[in-house]
């Protein structure tokens, strides 16, 4: 334990340190000795060597994917690609119909669109998962309607890290001649993605979840059979006119060499961090009234959420400074709500809110994870000896059976 | 969030913690909030013949803040009368502890349950006069 360096990073899901790899090849894209020019450039060398970096980034990204390049839009990350994904084909294919379905348990980057979209007069059915964050096939199926134009259902959850049967949905969708998004921001280099099997017709990536930079991610859209969207951003016309701006080559490159290094090292990087997470899965699960969120079966191997009743989330945060971790998603651990995805899943606010996620990555080892587990343990003990809620529960009282007053 | 040191301090090493005889009747317990708003505060007092708080403990569950609300408050009300302890505004925590607006709730449940506890107490006397 002695040369674990703190504070421990468990927090993958949340962002990835860039590869050293993958910055070198960025590195060499900024000064005038770098490939700096503008890739639209058709005058000069420059630009063309450029658009030569940003289109073998392309290939690299849809061969990841199992996709032709062709398919590729870059946009600045996994939020822009489910909003030029969700509005554009909601407002291209508007006169169809104006209902969409999605999931009670999507990253707010879809909600808040689809909440922008009722604005404009669409409307959504905000499906409600099964209790361990799958959707229920026969669920969705019945909320379709008529006028369905958009299902946008994600692939990992970015919060529980389960895996939804987009293979499945797919299939669903096309049957009903109903366009199929998925946010598939957590996926790569997670779990395989293959856009020859899986009847998905828009599917949003981000580079920063997998040992790419920030501010930089791709929206596919499918071109067999076609799949239309309304730009968001009107200018130059770039990416087929889809999303214009000038190309980002050195985050483009970093984004291409990211996914190149998932599809080259993911098998065996899958199994050396399953491994580390199921070490700190047993290493936890032996402690009195400890419950994991979401499916543990279908489920990517970097994930573990788990709520520790009894004692309150950010109580718990605070013991393990030490180790970065996260309660609930990024985005709402500033604000008091308990994780609305766990509400989803039907957990009582209490287990929302005593809720960890630890995502482990590249640069996991085992001596950070032995040591996560010991300050765990002793953080948990120590707050349930400050907790007047566990010793109700030694008791025997039901603290469902009192009548708290709400404040 | 960042956590102002005197927060940390009760945090890390937090004074009074532990539980009295809640049917001793001169025990007053006062047990405020609610699980599912995510803090829980149980404040006991130990009040001697002329009305002085000789003890007190603490147990809460909940934030950094609303332990360090209930551990001050414990240091603050033991040599008080009761009199006294119910003048403690959640202000006066709230500006020791210089806790941020979104933790002002912790000191605000950090009154109400030394105000609980107190009533409580008066309640067992009353009780026990009558008994008596
Ligand atoms: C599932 C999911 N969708 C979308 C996003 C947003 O991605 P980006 O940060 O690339 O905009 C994230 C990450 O924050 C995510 O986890």
């Amino acid at each position: 334990m002695s040369d674990t360096k703190l504070p421990i990073y468990l927090d993958y899901s949340a962002t990835t340190p860039v590869d050293p790899r993958v910055a070198k090849a960025m590195m060499d894209c900024l000064t005038l000795e770098g490939n700096f020019g503008n890739p639209a450039s058709r005058s000069h060398a420059f630009g063309w060597s450029a658009e030569q970096a940003v289109e073998k980034a392309r290939q690299q990204v849809a061969s990841l994917i199992n996709a032709d390049p062709k398919e590729i839009v870059w946009t600045s990350g996994a939020t822009e690609s489910n909003n030029l994904a969700i509005k554009g084909a909601a407002h291209f294919y508007s006169k169809k119909g104006k209902h969409l379905i999605t999931l009670k348990t999507e990253h707010k980057a879809v909600l808040d669109t689809c909440r922008q979209l009722e604005r404009e007069g669409f409307e959504v059915t905000y499906l409600e998962p099964q209790d361990n964050g799958l959707v229920d096939l026969n669920v969705l199926r019945a909320a379709i309607r008529e006028d369905t134009v958009l299902i946008s259902i994600m692939h990992v959850n970015n919060e529980i890290g389960v895996i939804q049967d987009i293979e499945a949905i797919g299939e669903i969708a096309r049957e009903n001649k109903v366009i199929f998004h998925v946010d598939a921001a957590q996926s790569p280099g997670k779990v395989k993605i293959d856009m020859q099997q899986a009847k998905v017709d828009l599917l949003s990536l981000s580079a920063h979840k997998t040992y790419g930079p920030k501010g930089i991610g791709a929206l596919f859209v499918r071109r067999k059979p076609r799949v239309r969207i309304e730009a968001q951003m009107h200018g130059g016309g770039h990416e087929r006119g889809m999303r214009s701006g000038t190309l980002a080559t050195h985050q483009i490159v970093g984004m291409g060499e990211a996914f190149h290094l998932a599809e080259l090292e993911m098998d065996a990087e899958n199994e050396r961090i399953r491994m580390l997470r199921d070490h700190l899965l047993s290493g936890l699960k032996d402690i009195e009234e400890v419950y994991i969120n979401g499916d543990i079966e279908s489920r990517v191997p970097h994930n573990l959420n788990m709520s520790f009743n009894f004692v309150e989330g950010e109580s718990l945060i605070m013991a393990l400074k030490d180790i970065a971790i996260s309660s609930g998603s990024a985005c709402t651990s500033a604000s008091l709500e308990p994780s609305y995805v766990l509400r989803a899943l039907g957990r009582d606010d209490e287990l929302a809110h005593s809720s960890l996620r630890f995502s482990i990555g590249r640069f996991t080892t085992q001596e950070d994870v032995d040591h996560a587990i010991s300050v765990i343990r002793s953080a948990v003990s120590k707050l349930r000896d400050l907790s007047p809620l566990w010793d109700m529960y030694k008791e025997g009282i039901d603290l469902k059976s009192i009548e708290w007053a709400a404040h | 969030m960042a956590y102002g040191e005197k927060v940390l301090d009760h945090y890390e090493n937090p004074r009074n913690v532990g539980s009295l005889d809640k049917d001793d009747s001169s025990v007053g317990t006062g047990m405020v909030g609610a699980p599912a708003c995510g803090d829980v505060m149980k404040l006991q007092i130990q009040v001697d013949q002329n009305g002085v708080i000789e003890d007190a403990k603490f147990k809460t569950y909940g934030c950094g803040s609303a332990i360090a609300s209930s551990s001050l408050l414990t240091e603050w009300v033991k040599g008080k009368t009761l009199d006294q302890a119910s003048q403690i505004k959640n202000s006066e925590i709230a500006e020791e502890l210089a806790l941020p607006p979104v933790k002002i709730h912790c000191s605000v449940l950090a009154e109400d349950a030394i105000q609980a506890a107190i009533s409580d107490y008066q309640n067992k006397q009353a009780e026990h006069k009558k008994s008596a």
